[in-house]
């Protein structure tokens, strides 16, 4: 049955491009996504190049109308920055590709937007965090992603606003990471007027009984720490042992399925982390969505699949009005990268989406996860903004 | 800040202080007793520590869900640790210590240094082919309650008493405490009570006068390298039932503080190793919370001092020590055998 219907179609097709006859002429534009297709992390890319596709399917209509036959040409990175730096490069000698969307790794992002910059391709990341990825001021590059530096004020504003804390008390693990994380909250907390009644690094790992006793001393509405799961799991383990149930908050290095069996499920409740990475349900119009994602696919989508397909939508729209700019016909790769950068998209399932001028999103959006009896929930999100305008 | 919120926490930090230090005092043990027959600083013992803290882990966690009464299973999971920790000690002295006996003293230090790199790579690796790098005990229900909190139980009294006074203590920091003081007190007895712990004792003196007395040296040699091991191993249960997550590479920073109390008490000296693990214990603890007297006492310099300064409180300890009595608190300088 299935064959046969291929089959139908196919001839069907072929028939329509002979009637067009000069209309056949009909001009293909490809988009490509970079992502882990093996390896590891496949699982994560595969979401991104589904949520991609699903959003081609929906856009081929319109495509079509202008007279366009549009394609997707989804590549494997393995999540590693040598073989996505030579997908760009063979992206980059399609002349049919106008916009790439990818990666899932900062690692790989930084150098294949580099490699495709000369030939003026636009990237629309759905995923990368790292500061680096739009602070070298590419052209290219944008992303529809919070910034790893957005953690700090957005964890101090949680702790102020949602916890109505009073006084602080903040940790940090002594690692560039934890260190400025905590620094930024710090930062942000004394300016809202939030009492610090202590602020030390540790590089401990096991005993952390002096930093409790001095916790229950000076007794804190909340705690941030920031750091790694696998000390802060310690830490919080010690601190719910000696009958303390004061909120931990902490950055992403607290989002591991291993943080609640190191705390132990009796002690894994008031704990709270920022994280980029939305689970599903922090996307209120991602109903239909995701169930088209699971009839096309069979597969349940996540977080990364519907910032895939907001970021296919974000360059699909893109080309089309760059084409329309360009008088019905099909845009250069310049044409294109202007005219992401400096659109608006609406009604995407993560809300609106404009770029910044070096490509940051200008309202992203955090994430904030619970964790209740061992259970990671979202608690609530929180708009963030990049440093620059 | 009153004197009777202060009093409680000051009270808390030490007896925190002082479980600590009884891990450190066994662990020091068995750097102690190796030194005191080969002149030795056995820096592999960290890991045949660690060695016992995962066997432990194993323990708890293929009994995790056995009925088996709590207690019964912590017994299982020490007798396991000192048993495999102990032959393994047995096993790097036969292997990597022994050939080397007559070598210049920097060359087992070295090997030692390199066992310790081997097996602590050769842990990680065996834990990761079940996909595990930390390790997070899986204790029986109760261990990590508030000592003697059930109302109505016959020590409901004391646990009272200890709430109204502001102290916190675990179940399990009491089990610690006991397993610390019944091993110190089987040890005390081996070695100084029995023909066993008289030949070590003879062997630590004078190698080679104790061997024309008819002992076999290498034999007591093996004995101390079992009864040190069989320590560590009881040491590494402890501390991962006391601080719940330990991996491959957790076994440095207690061993090198162990150590360091080994040499504060004196080196070769059992007393002196448990003196020695007691007070670093609380030293360390002290200096943890020191920046919170700094508000208190009006001594700005003091809020500086956080936690991070612990773990050096106990060397700058060490090296006060080593000037004003080089032999440590309770070691004995060897003049006599001039």
């Amino acid at each position: 049955m299935k064959k046969i219907a291929t089959k139908t179609a196919l001839s069907l097709s072929v028939l329509a491009a002979l009637a067009l006859g000069t209309a056949s002429a009909q001009t293909t534009i490809k988009i490509a996504t970079i992502s882990p297709l093996s390896g590891g992390q496949s699982n994560l890319g595969t979401q991104i190049r589904n949520g991609v596709q699903l959003a081609v399917n929906e856009y081929a209509a319109q495509f079509k109308k202008a007279g366009f036959n549009l394609q997707l040409v989804p590549y494997d990175d393995q999540a590693d920055p040598a073989t996505g730096t030579a997908a760009a490069r063979k992206i980059a000698a399609d002349n049919q590709i106008l916009a790439v969307v990818g990666t899932l790794n900062s690692g790989v992002a930084i150098p294949a937007s580099a490699a495709l910059l000369p030939s003026n391709l636009v990237m629309v990341s759905p995923a990368n965090t790292a500061n680096q990825v739009t602070d070298r001021g590419l052209a290219n590059m944008n992303r529809i992603v919070a910034r790893d530096d957005s953690q700090g004020p957005a964890g101090a504003n949680f702790i102020t606003d949602t916890l109505k804390a009073k006084k602080a008390y903040v940790l940090n693990d002594k690692t560039a990471y934890g260190e400025g994380l905590a620094a930024e909250v710090e930062k942000a907390l004394k300016a809202k007027g939030v009492t610090i009644s202590g602020s030390e690094g540790t590089e401990e790992k096991s005993d952390f009984s002096s930093i409790v006793a001095k916790i229950k001393l000076t007794k804190p509405d909340a705690i941030y720490f920031g750091g790694i799961y696998n000390q802060i799991g310690v830490f919080i383990k010690q601190l719910r042992g000696a009958g303390i149930n004061t909120p931990v908050v902490g950055g992403d290095g607290l989002d591991s399925s291993e943080l609640p069996v190191i705390i132990g499920k009796a002690g894994a409740n008031n704990v709270y982390y920022t994280t980029v990475a939305a689970p599903l349900e922090a996307l209120p119009a991602a109903k239909t969505f995701a169930a088209s994602f699971q009839k096309t696919f069979n597969t349940p989508a996540q977080g990364f699949g519907a910032f895939g397909y907001d970021a296919a939508k974000v360059t699909l729209q893109g080309i089309l009005d760059a084409a329309r700019a360009n008088g019905g016909k099909a845009p250069s790769r310049k044409q294109v990268l202007d005219t992401i950068r400096k659109g608006t998209y609406k009604g995407l399932l993560s809300g609106e989406v404009s770029f910044n001028s070096v490509g940051d999103r200008k309202a992203a959006t955090l994430y904030v996860i619970k964790l209740t009896a061992g259970k990671a929930e979202l608690e609530t999100s929180l708009a963030v903004k990049p440093p620059k305008n | 800040m009153e004197l009777s919120v202060l009093l409680p926490f000051i009270v808390n930090v030490i007896i925190g202080g002082l479980v600590l230090g009884f891990v450190y005092a066994i662990i020091a043990l068995g750097y102690t007793m190796v030194y005191g027959v080969l002149q030795l600083i056995n820096f592999a013992h960290s890991e045949v520590f660690i060695t016992g803290a995962v066997v432990g882990f194993e323990i708890f966690r293929i009994l995790e869900n056995s009925a088996m009464n709590g207690y019964l299973k912590l017994l299982l999971a020490l007798v396991a640790a000192m048993i495999v920790s102990g032959l393994l000690n047995v096993l790097i002295e036969r292997l990597a210590y022994r050939p080397l006996r007559g070598a210049p003293r920097l060359v087992p230090l070295i090997t030692a240094i390199g066992v310790s790199l081997i097996l602590q790579d050769t842990l990680r690796f065996l834990e990761g082919l079940q996909g595990r790098f930390d390790l997070t005990y899986t204790l029986p229900a109760g261990f990590g309650n508030k000592f003697c909190a059930a109302e109505g139980s016959t020590c409901a009294p004391l646990g009272n008493f200890l709430r109204t006074i502001g102290v916190d203590v675990q179940l399990k920091d009491v089990i610690l405490v006991v397993v610390a003081l019944v091993s110190l007190s089987v040890l005390n007895y081996v070695v100084n009570r029995t023909r066993l712990g008289k030949a070590i004792r003879a062997v630590s003196q004078d190698r080679v006068t104790a061997g024309l007395m008819g002992i076999d040296s290498n034999r007591m040699i093996s004995a101390t390298f079992l009864i040190g091991g069989a320590l560590g191993g009881v040491s590494g249960v402890l501390f991962g039932m006391k601080f719940g997550t330990i991996n491959a590479y957790s076994g440095f920073d207690p061993g090198i503080i162990a150590f360091t109390a080994a040499v504060l008490g004196g080196i070769g000296s059992i007393p002196g190793a448990v003196l020695g693990g007691l007070l670093l214990g609380v030293i360390q603890n002290l200096i943890g919370v020191t920046n919170i007297f700094g508000n208190l006492l009006g001594l700005a310099n003091l809020e500086t001092i956080d936690a991070s300064y612990s773990k050096i409180g106990p060397f700058i300890v060490l090296v006060l020590i080593l000037i004003f009595k080089p032999t440590g608190l309770l070691g004995k300088s060897n003049v006599e055998k001039v």
